[in-house]
């Protein structure tokens, strides 16, 4: 894994100002005004997006009619990824440096399961914007925007993709539609409460680069950050009394629609089984003939 | 790409409990089928396994670890005692303080054997190569080792009949081999016995979709099964750690239990037929898909757990439950035995039919898991708790199970019942759990000799066993007991630094006159094997063992099936 071969320490001071921002080209989405708030260190707040997916230990299967993945009658669970972020959140928390986590999520009725799994893994509270039908990321993104404006989070940390997408965008877009700083694929996250500072290491393919990122700003995980916790019956109790928040796409002034039509969904190629061969002469034949390799 | 990544992770985190030593074993062990077969994860292993093996018989490190016969390595290095087939080859500990003779009645094999089992098998599967032969003598736990020169691989029942016609009339013993994962030395030979090995008989023949009734040849790999029968909506009845490389036969043979009984019953009830081959080489078609069929005596049930002493299993026809999609495992913490058990009770109650497994480790246990496998970690606070239960539910309805076990659960943990526990969020998690509790066997190896011991008790003694052991060996070894605890089964396991006779006597015949007196079983599911075969008397009454060894004498008149194993040697060396 080119990853592990950190050849490469590269470490940028990155300001808040979008223009040294990487995906600055999200500044097309029109952002609203910077507004700056002050964070007091003892009360900031970290907001935590999670989506609920079909669990990635499930073999996933096609509708027959392409129209998509199979969902019904399958197990659904929280997005490694999210996971991740809301365990970095949680110890960011425990450490001191924030007084709240807030989980939030959008999507159908069923994704209040993956919120109650949030505060049981120790959320605060949570926020659910019911939708139905397909979201896309920058519906998501809009969403999220909508609801940093009404919490004022410090923090916005996601799992840098979803498995059951792959979009690996939302992230970049919410932190291009707030005018953030974003530090993507973390693999260690600092924080540092005096500077009023995040320092963010990612995994990019020729090391390990490091940022410094002002306040707020937003984060998304990559998979060796952290080992998320397990939630325990003590924790599952107690998220029985925590509050979910609802709102709809209206209520925060979103408009949800997508310039994507999916035309349709189809299983990869399978594999073909190996043959064994007899000879070395066999070998040879196929591998000029039918693999045409050499 | 990055998915992958994750994906790949993901499977990682997930087999990872089961590439344990028994895949390790399905690779080096046996023919081609079951590489073929089995799935990718398990074969990397192979080969170092097997080179473990081997280094270890040529340094003969094995007589070191083991002991022999309370000698010391060194001893046995002077004595050169591999070569010495004509004494006890298995080690000397265990319940084998006494010697086995072999029994002289059996023939030694020649060259116009051999050739004649060319003639039925083909070359291929007439194996006399030393390599092979040693993963085939000795078992996983490298505790009995014998000496065959011989390994047989039929493909079919035909040829499973034509070899036992001939080995009963040239009086040749035969152990049949299946994955080779038993624990009490059942399924490797004694002596210089015929292995036939059943892993080329590898097919499922049908499965109906309307019944779950599947039929399949014994050699199939019981992961190979679940697999087949996960794509068509259904599971196996039944559940091991070692499903990895244990075949369906061998499951059959033995009266498996496994993980699942508390919910699906043992194999006396979901093995609908069977197929036997007879010790003179007849086939006995038993191999129904009725699930009611009162005509006569139910003759199947003798070859289920009778360990290959009986007949060979070619067939079995096994009924299975559908798989239902809501499954949640909850890990808890229990602060004595007594909660447990009223744990146990409620759960029945309350949990009722979605209830389909409880598990329980003892702190000991889990500390073994947590110091000798990777990538385990606890899933509650690093509090101490005396007690772990592992408690899964299978159902059809995901919002209602999970709210009537989280509701069960904290009622549990306001009554007291429960300290502390986590529920499984995810898939991951939920493997993560089990692994904790499969992995205490090879946590056990790992940590070096161990005895162990395998009982029925009735569940509210059960671990005062482990609790007056503890006072017995006192610091000289670490007691440990886990098991099914919705199932009354004990796993006793005594781990010590190495081998020798004097903990061996501090144990046995304790154990055994323990279980007796409480009325239990020396072996709930592993059966007697070489290891328990003289203990029998301990759970079965004279008269009872009296007419096991007369059904054995009427079945195989020349005692050439499985020799020197599950009846008491006193009995056998009449036939």
């Amino acid at each position: 894994m080119p990853l592990r071969n950190i050849s490469l320490l590269l470490t940028l001071i990155l300001s808040s100002l979008s223009h040294h921002n990487r995906s600055s080209n999200f500044n097309l989405f029109n952002p609203l005004p910077f507004h700056s708030h002050t964070h007091h260190r003892s009360s900031m707040k970290i907001m935590v997006a999670i989506k609920r997916v079909v669990d990635y230990a499930v073999k996933i299967r096609v509708k027959s009619d392409k129209s998509g993945v199979e969902t019904q009658n399958v197990k659904m669970s929280m997005n490694p990824f999210c996971e991740i972020a809301l365990e970095e959140a949680l110890r960011i928390k425990e450490s001191g440096l924030a007084s709240e986590v807030v989980a939030v999520t959008m999507g159908m009725k069923q994704s209040v399961d993956t919120l109650r799994t949030g505060l049981a893994m120790g959320a605060d509270r949570a926020i659910h914007v019911e939708t139905s039908g397909q979201l896309y990321p920058l519906s998501v993104a809009k969403l999220l925007r909508a609801l940093v404006e009404l919490e004022k989070p410090g923090l916005l940390i996601l799992g840098k993709q979803a498995i059951d997408d792959d979009c690996n965008q939302t992230g970049q877009m919410v932190a291009g539609l707030l005018n953030w700083p974003q530090g993507t694929f973390a693999s260690k996250v600092v924080l540092d409460k005096e500077k009023q500072v995040v320092t963010v290491d990612r995994e990019v393919d020729g090391g390990l680069e490091t940022l410094c990122l002002d306040l707020p700003a937003v984060i998304t995980t990559d998979l060796r950050l952290n080992q998320p916790r397990y939630a325990t019956l003590p924790n599952i109790m107690k998220a029985k009394s925590k509050v979910i928040k609802k709102f709809t796409p209206q209520d925060l002034n979103v408009e949800i629609k997508s310039d994507i039509e999916e035309v349709q969904v189809t299983e990869p190629p399978k594999r073909k089984a190996g043959v064994i061969v007899s000879s070395v002469d066999e070998l040879i034949d196929k591998l000029k003939n039918e693999a045409r390799v050499i | 790409m990055r998915m992958e990544k994750l994906r790949a992770t993901g499977r990682f985190l997930r087999y990872s409990p089961k590439v344990s030593v028994f895949d390790r074993r399905l690779s080096s062990n046996s023919g081609k089928s079951i590489h073929s077969s089995a799935s990718g994860y398990g074969n990397g292993f192979g080969k170092k396994c097997r080179d473990d093996v081997i280094r270890k018989w040529n340094g003969r490190a094995c007589f070191g670890l083991y002991g022999y016969q309370g000698k010391n390595f060194r001893d046995c290095m002077e004595r050169g005692v591999l070569d010495d087939t004509r004494r006890i080859q298995h080690r000397g500990f265990g319940s084998l303080a006494e010697k086995v003779q072999r029994n002289a009645s059996f023939s030694t094999l020649n060259s116009d054997d051999i050739s004649h089992f060319k003639g039925i098998l083909g070359e291929k599967n007439v194996v006399e190569d030393e390599e092979r032969l040693t993963i085939a003598n000795t078992d996983w736990m490298h505790k009995y080792r014998g000496s065959s020169k011989l390994l047989l691989q039929p493909r079919s029942t035909e040829e499973v009949s034509q070899i036992l016609k001939y080995c009963n009339s040239r009086n040749l013993a035969v152990v049949p081999q299946g994955g080779n994962t038993g624990l009490v030395g059942g399924s490797v030979p004694v002596f210089d016995e015929v292995v036939v090995n059943m892993s080329l008989m590898n097919n499922v023949i049908s499965f109906d979709k309307v019944s779950g009734i599947l039929v399949c040849e014994a050699g199939c790999i019981l992961e190979n099964l679940i697999t087949f029968l996960d794509n068509q909506g259904f599971i196996m009845p039944l559940d091991l750690g070692a499903k990895g490389s244990c075949q369906i036969g061998g499951n059959v043979s033995t009266n498996a239990g496994g993980l699942r009984l508390v919910r699906y019953g043992s194999l006396h009830g979901t093995v609908l037929g069977l197929e036997v081959v007879l010790a003179n080489g007849d086939v006995l078609d038993m191999l129904g898909t009725l699930r009611k069929d009162n005509t006569g005596y139910d003759l199947k049930h003798l070859f289920i757990g009778s360990e290959g002493s009986l007949g060979i299993v070619t067939k079995v026809s096994i009924l299975t439950p559908p798989k239902l999609f809501s499954v949640n495992v909850a890990f808890l913490a229990c602060q004595d035995y007594f909660s447990c058990q009223k744990l146990l009770v409620e759960a029945k109650r309350k949990l009722g039919e979605i209830l389909s497994a409880f598990e329980f480790l003892d702190s000991h246990a889990l500390d073994l898991v947590l110091n000798h496998l990777d990538g385990v970690r606890n899933p509650l606070p690093p509090t101490i708790h005396n007690f772990y239960v592992l408690i899964e539910t299978t159902g059809s309805d995901e919002t209602c199970d999970r709210e009537k076990l989280e509701a069960f659960l904290v009622h549990a943990m306001e009554g007291g019942l429960i300290s502390d526990g986590a529920i499984a969020q995810d898939i991951n998690q939920a493997s993560a759990f089990w692994y904790i509790r499969e992995g205490v066997p090879e946590a056990l190896m790992k940590a070096g000799a161990v005895y162990k011991y395998d009982l029925s008790l009735p569940v509210e003694k059960m671990y005062d066993l482990v609790d007056e052991m503890r006072t017995r060996l006192g610091d000289s070894a670490n007691v440990v007991g886990y098991g099914h605890l919705g199932d009354g089964n004990l796993h006793l396991n005594v781990s010590t630094p190495q081998y020798d006779d004097k903990t061996l006597a501090q144990i046995e015949p304790f154990v055994y006159e323990w279980t007796s007196a409480h009325r239990g079983s020396i072996s709930a599911e592993h059966g007697l094997g070489l290891m328990k075969a003289n203990k029998i008397f301990y759970s079965k009454p004279t008269a009872t063992v009296n007419l096991m060894a007369s059904i054995k004498k009427m079945l195989d008149p020349k005692g050439i099936l499985n020799p020197y194993k599950v009846l008491p040697h006193s009995i056998d060396s009449h036939s």
